[in-house]
């Protein structure tokens, strides 16, 4: 506020305060033509006395202006002043959240130093683990944890990061980039239909076997980095596992074929900022116990 | 303007202290009524809170948990709308009440009126009767005044306490209140609560009294409303009283051209709010009928016939029939009690559980690879009873769905659990969009029969080709 509405301000204010106590000192008083017993008014064959008001209806407006004036001594309310309490409504929600955080972090803290293992046993951790999931994961996995196409499923024992407690931690805490490159170029439309064949058959699906077959010296080539001579994959690039028939990108060979011209990119956001260690800590124990009870 | 016409005005205060009023102490049949009523009402409140039911207070509302603990009863702010009936169904009550009867929930029943018999009480016991007060008041200050006030703001201060004490005990446990208050660790807000409704306890029923009836109770303004010709008032008989004058015992006052009124002024004495029935209905009139009492008494004295002041009404005054069944009391009879049925009906078919089903936001659907339409949903589901309780889901509304999840499971007392679903349907169960689709939640009660509970919500699915 500019020096001058601040004083605007403070101005009225206080023409306020004296005003009203001015109306309340003047008015206490009235003149009358004659002391009548009653004021004259009549409604209905009722009369009104003239019966003077109980004083201390007066004293409680009085009361009002003194608690006003001690309210913009505390209280912001005369301009820039602050109050001696300097509250303000963004100190106020500050105190709230640590109020809070002193009031829930410890509930949290208590489960910081368990291990993830043990911790999947302990129901009241894995089911604030599970109130966290709902609210922070929900919106890619699914609040059942089932997953989304292109976003795993938690609750098989399928993982493209690998499965145990540190690495289930890390995935939540730094996240994880996967990335297969588009491989389009690089190969033609019927060697892309051979690879097609021949991972449906790592996956025990029914194929041509002559088109595998020719899939399989392609994929010895091309593919074995990422995903292993055997198509296990890899959990330390996040090269899924091509034998146990869950696709994360879909199933059909339409949308297999697609994956291999275009390739894919998956990204889980780090969670370290948004949910810090001792809450991560939590939804991976909660996680863990989804496929490990 | 003229010199004469001015000298005629009047300077005066718009606002004075109200006259102090000393009512007497009163014997009969109403005052009875009305100790018997305050001896009930103020034992129930400050009894109430101690009893106990399942090892937990009987009455407790427990605001920082939001449950309010009526015996076997646990209500959540999800109950709200019972709360609100109750509400409508004693204002009802109140209109149903005055409309027969006047002001009786003022005389017999209001606490207003019921603790400020009782500080009255605790007045006359020190001070001793209406004459000693007075006296007392105009006295200068000395050792026996000193002595009577001190002794007299003590009680009332110590039984403002005990009313705030106890009142609090109705939102947080009473029995440990009390060692929280002997220890002196009680949070800010119980000691703020505590001492706001003692504050309020010796205000109104010791310093304020008829100043509340008369300026700030919302109900002394509108009860006029309800009242008719047929509507029981008390009132002084005219005919009968007038002209009042004094008179001997025994003499021929009739023949002085005097009415059975002796203008003894009792009635003023003993009126609570300090007026005169023998100027007719008013709104101060609280309808104690103090003024009966002791206007009967000074009748016997005088072998007049009682009820020179009395219960009657306006009808019955001009010699007309009162009339208790008309119009405006049988509206108000059969509201009174559609609503208490209501109100039955809707506590005993209650089921103690509440669930809210939040469907996944993010996407619309999921086509999973075999082709069938999936939705995720989270069910809240709070066990609002008593006891631990085993539940059943089923899912209804959509032919051939498929639910991936807990189906059975069970809830402490008190206790909310997430439960995250997947149903799945095949597109051809889906006429369109957005269906309905309604998860049935059933268990099994103490006497065998099985509560369900019906939560409704939306499933949605691509567009129809």
């Amino acid at each position: 506020m500019t020096e001058f509405w601040n004083w605007w301000v403070i101005i009225i204010v206080a023409i306020n305060i004296l005003g009203c106590w001015g109306l309340l000192y003047w008015t206490r008083r009235i003149k009358e033509s004659e002391e009548g017993e009653t004021t004259g008014h009549v409604y209905d064959g009722i009369e009104e006395y003239n019966n003077p008001l109980p004083r201390w209806w007066l004293n409680m407006f009085y009361i009002t202006l003194v608690f006003s004036i001690g309210y913009l001594v505390l209280y912001p309310g005369l301009g820039n002043f602050k109050g001696t309490l300097e509250w303000s409504m963004e100190g106020q929600h500050n105190n709230e959240v640590e109020s809070a955080k002193r009031l829930y972090q410890p509930l949290f803290d208590k489960y910081a130093d368990v291990p993830i293992a043990e911790l999947a046993k302990i129901k009241q951790a894995t089911e604030m683990g599970k109130r966290i999931f709902v609210n922070t994961c929900f919106g890619c996995h699914g609040s059942d944890a089932r997953g989304n196409p292109g976003y795993p499923n938690l609750t098989d024992k399928d993982w493209l990061w690998g499965g145990s407690p540190e690495q289930l931690k890390h995935s939540i805490v730094n996240g994880r980039i996967g990335a297969m490159p588009p491989f389009g170029a690089n190969l033609t439309a019927s060697q892309v239909d051979e690879l097609v064949n021949y991972v449906g058959q790592l996956s025990g699906n029914k194929v041509d076997e002559a088109k595998a077959a020719a899939g399989k010296a392609t994929f010895d080539v091309q593919c074995f980095v990422c995903h292993g001579t055997d198509g296990k994959g890899n959990t330390s690039v996040g090269a899924p596992n091509l034998t146990d028939n869950i696709w994360l990108h879909g199933a059909s060979k339409t949308a297999i074929a697609d994956t291999i011209r275009n390739g894919r990119t998956g990204e889980m956001p780090p969670h370290k900022d948004i949910l810090g260690d001792a809450k991560s800590h939590l939804v991976a124990a909660y996680v863990y116990s989804l496929s490990n009870q | 303007m003229s010199q004469s016409q001015s000298d005629t005005y009047i300077i005066r205060d718009l606002y004075a202290k109200p006259d102090k009023i000393y009512p007497r102490q009163v014997n009969g049949i109403f005052a009875k009524l009305r100790i018997f009523s305050v001896l009930f009402l103020l034992g129930f409140y400050y009894l109430a809170p101690w009893v106990t039911w399942d090892s937990r207070q009987a009455i407790l509302l427990d605001l920082p948990a939001r449950q309010f603990h009526l015996f076997g009863i646990t209500f959540w702010p999800q109950d709200f709308v019972y709360l609100t009936l109750l509400l409508v169904i004693c204002a009802v009550g109140l209109f149903l009440f005055t409309a027969i009867a006047g002001r009786v929930w003022c005389g017999y029943a209001c606490p207003q009126t019921v603790w400020t018999e009782t500080f009255i009480w605790i007045e006359e016991l020190v001070e001793g009767n209406r004459n000693k007060r007075m006296k007392l008041d105009k006295k200068p200050w000395g050792p026996e005044k000193i002595f009577k006030k001190t002794t007299k703001h003590t009680l009332w201060i110590v039984f403002a306490l005990f009313t705030g004490y106890t009142f609090v005990g109705y939102f947080s446990p009473i029995r440990e209140l009390w060692d929280g208050i002997v220890s002196l660790s009680l949070g800010p807000w119980e000691w703020f609560w505590i001492g706001l409704y003692s504050l309020a306890t010796y205000g109104n029923a010791g310093r304020l009294r008829e100043q509340v009836c008369l300026h700030m109770c919302p109900y002394a303004r509108f009860q006029s409303a309800m009242f008719d010709k047929d509507t029981l008032i008390i009132s002084y008989d005219k005919k009968r009283g007038e002209n009042r004058g004094k008179r001997k015992k025994n003499s021929d006052y009739q023949s002085k051209g005097l009415g059975d009124c002796i203008d003894c002024h009792q009635c003023v004495h003993v009126c609570p709010t300090g007026i005169d029935i023998r100027d007719g209905l008013q709104y101060e009139c609280i309808a104690c009928a103090a003024c009966i009492d002791v206007c009967d008494n000074v009748m016997e004295q005088m072998d007049y016939p009682k009820g020179l002041i009395q219960y009657t009404t306006e009808h019955a005054e001009k010699g007309k029939e009162t009339k208790l069944f008309r119009p405006r009391t049988l509206l108000y009879i059969s509201l009174f009690l559609g609503l208490i049925f209501t109100f039955i009906y809707l506590i005993a078919s209650r089921t103690p559980l509440d669930v809210n089903v939040i469907r996944d936001r993010n996407n619309l659907y999921t086509e999973a690879f075999d082709g069938s339409i999936e939705n995720t949903y989270q069910l809240k589901i709070l066990n609002m009873s008593q006891v631990s309780q085993h539940y059943m889901l089923s899912v209804e509304g959509i032919s051939d769905t498929q639910v991936q999840g807990e189906k059975e499971f069970s809830i402490e007392a008190g206790k909310v659990l997430t439960l995250p679903l997947r149903v799945s349907a095949p597109q051809e169960a889906l006429s369109q969009r957005s269906n309905d689709i309604f998860f049935k939640i059933t268990t099994t009660t103490k006497d065998g029969s099985n509560d369900i509970h019906v939560a409704k919500a939306k499933f949605l699915g691509p567009k129809k080709r």
